[in-house]
């Protein structure tokens, strides 16, 4: 193993006219790690997945997926093999019956795992005889999740899989993929659901306007990521507690709000030398994190 | 084996995986040389990551609470040194929930007893450590 990323981008870009969508784009996921892509609608994360998977051309830059770099319109067909995708739009063969498509995508796979195969229709409670037209947004959800699971790719990229599921359904994509994961496929995926990301994620990269703004373990952020509520008899200005680590910072009346990556202790003393009357610190969620690192200054 | 995280509070997944083998340990619900679930059952029946279980398992067994044998998996392994730690860590306990009941009695509510809990935990550490 000469890399343990498995996707590596480097200054990727996209523009469409003046508009730019991705911007210098530095991504790294680590190999069997579940990674959440974050970010607010229109942030980016489809273009990227798009541009990494070959299926748009970047404006500038370059990335690899598996080590090996995508050039042209497709990746290698070799590629293509080791990677699978689940689409925002879970397009299928709409005039396939489940049945057939699978068959259909079988025939590609010489490694197709029938036992996963056949273990989630049943899981997933797909109708094999039905017509993908005649499926619900969930069952097509579903059986597209399948179709990927069956390959045992080598990276899983999913854009939003959870959108359209109801909470069971959520639940058993979940265990899927951390089943997935365990057998050593790397999971990347978009998510607008933070409760989701908390629970299985490793790793956490949030985009926000076309660049990478936070790509941490969610480990690092539970452990480091504090608020602090202070209160002051005088106000000091915001400057005095703007420290390495500060991320943010909210002052109204005696109250001052502040978020912190790392370092509470240093802010903590600094409190207590501008003379403080209350220091409170506590953990923050994912949620807040989110935030924060997307609020509009 | 009965786990429960919870993945809003400020602690890493595998923190709170080890503070309830510890407990589970301690408690008696674990025994020495059990076994316990493989990585890849408990992340399924946990719904996360493998590599939270991988992480906490290591942990534990670098703690010395665990053994991990080739291909068979982990074991609860109770040395002298950590029933010690364990008994200290009961003792600890001990003294917590008078404490806890001395602070409610003053009217205090939980949230409130975490949040200066919290803060004196990050506080008097560094005085202390530059006496």
């Amino acid at each position: 193993m000469t890399n343990n990323f498995v996707i590596e981008t480097h200054e990727l870009s996209k523009s469409y006219g003046r508009v730019e969508a991705v911007r210098q784009l530095n991504l790294s996921v680590k190999a069997h790690h579940i990674t959440a892509f974050l970010g607010l609608n229109g942030a980016g994360k489809s273009t990227t997945i798009k541009m990494l998977l070959g299926m748009i051309r970047p404006s500038t830059g370059s990335s690899e997926l598996l080590g090996k770099p995508m050039s042209g319109e497709r990746g290698s067909e070799g590629l293509r093999k080791r990677v699978a995708y689940v689409s925002e739009t879970k397009q299928l063969y709409g005039y396939m019956t489940v049945e057939e498509i699978i068959r259909f995508t079988r025939s590609f796979y010489p490694d197709w795992r029938v036992d996963i195969e056949r273990r989630l229709l049943a899981r997933y409670e797909l109708p094999p005889g039905r017509k993908i037209d005649s499926l619900s947004k969930g069952m097509r959800t579903k059986l597209a999740l399948l179709l990927a699971l069956a390959r045992k790719p080598e990276l899983l990229i999913l854009d939003e899989p959870s959108e359209g599921l109801d909470p069971l359904g959520i639940e058993q994509m979940l265990e899927s993929l951390v089943a997935q994961c365990g057998e050593g496929t790397t999971i990347f995926f978009s998510s607008h659901q933070i409760p989701e990301v908390e629970r299985i994620a490793d790793q956490v990269c949030i985009l926000h306007r076309g660049r990478l703004v936070l790509n941490a373990s969610l480990d690092n952020i539970r452990e480091s990521y504090r608020q602090v509520e202070l209160v002051f008899p005088n106000v000091p200005s915001e400057s005095e507690v703007r420290l390495a680590g500060v991320e943010s910072i909210q002052t109204k009346g005696r109250q001052m709000r502040v978020v912190v990556s790392g370092n509470v202790e240093l802010l903590v003393e600094r409190a207590h030398d501008l003379r403080a009357s209350s220091v409170e610190v506590a953990p923050i969620g994912l949620r807040e994190v989110f935030m924060e690192t997307v609020k509009e200054s | 084996m009965l786990f429960r995280l919870n993945p809003t509070t400020g602690q890493p997944l595998y923190l709170q995986l080890m503070q309830q083998i510890r407990h589970a340990v301690e408690s008696g619900a674990l025994q020495n040389n059990e076994q316990l679930p493989g990585i890849r059952t408990l992340a399924e029946e946990l719904v996360i990551s493998p590599n939270t279980v991988v992480r906490a398992y290591s942990e534990l067994a670098h703690e010395g609470l665990l053994e991990l044998r080739q291909g068979a998996g982990a074991f609860v392994s109770v040395k002298r040194s950590v029933a010690l730690q364990m008994d200290r860590v009961h003792e600890a306990r001990g003294q917590m929930r008078k404490l806890l009941g001395n602070f409610r009695d003053a009217g205090l509510d939980d949230d409130e007893i975490r949040r200066i809990f919290e803060a004196e935990l990050f506080y008097p550490a560094e005085v202390s450590r530059k006496r």
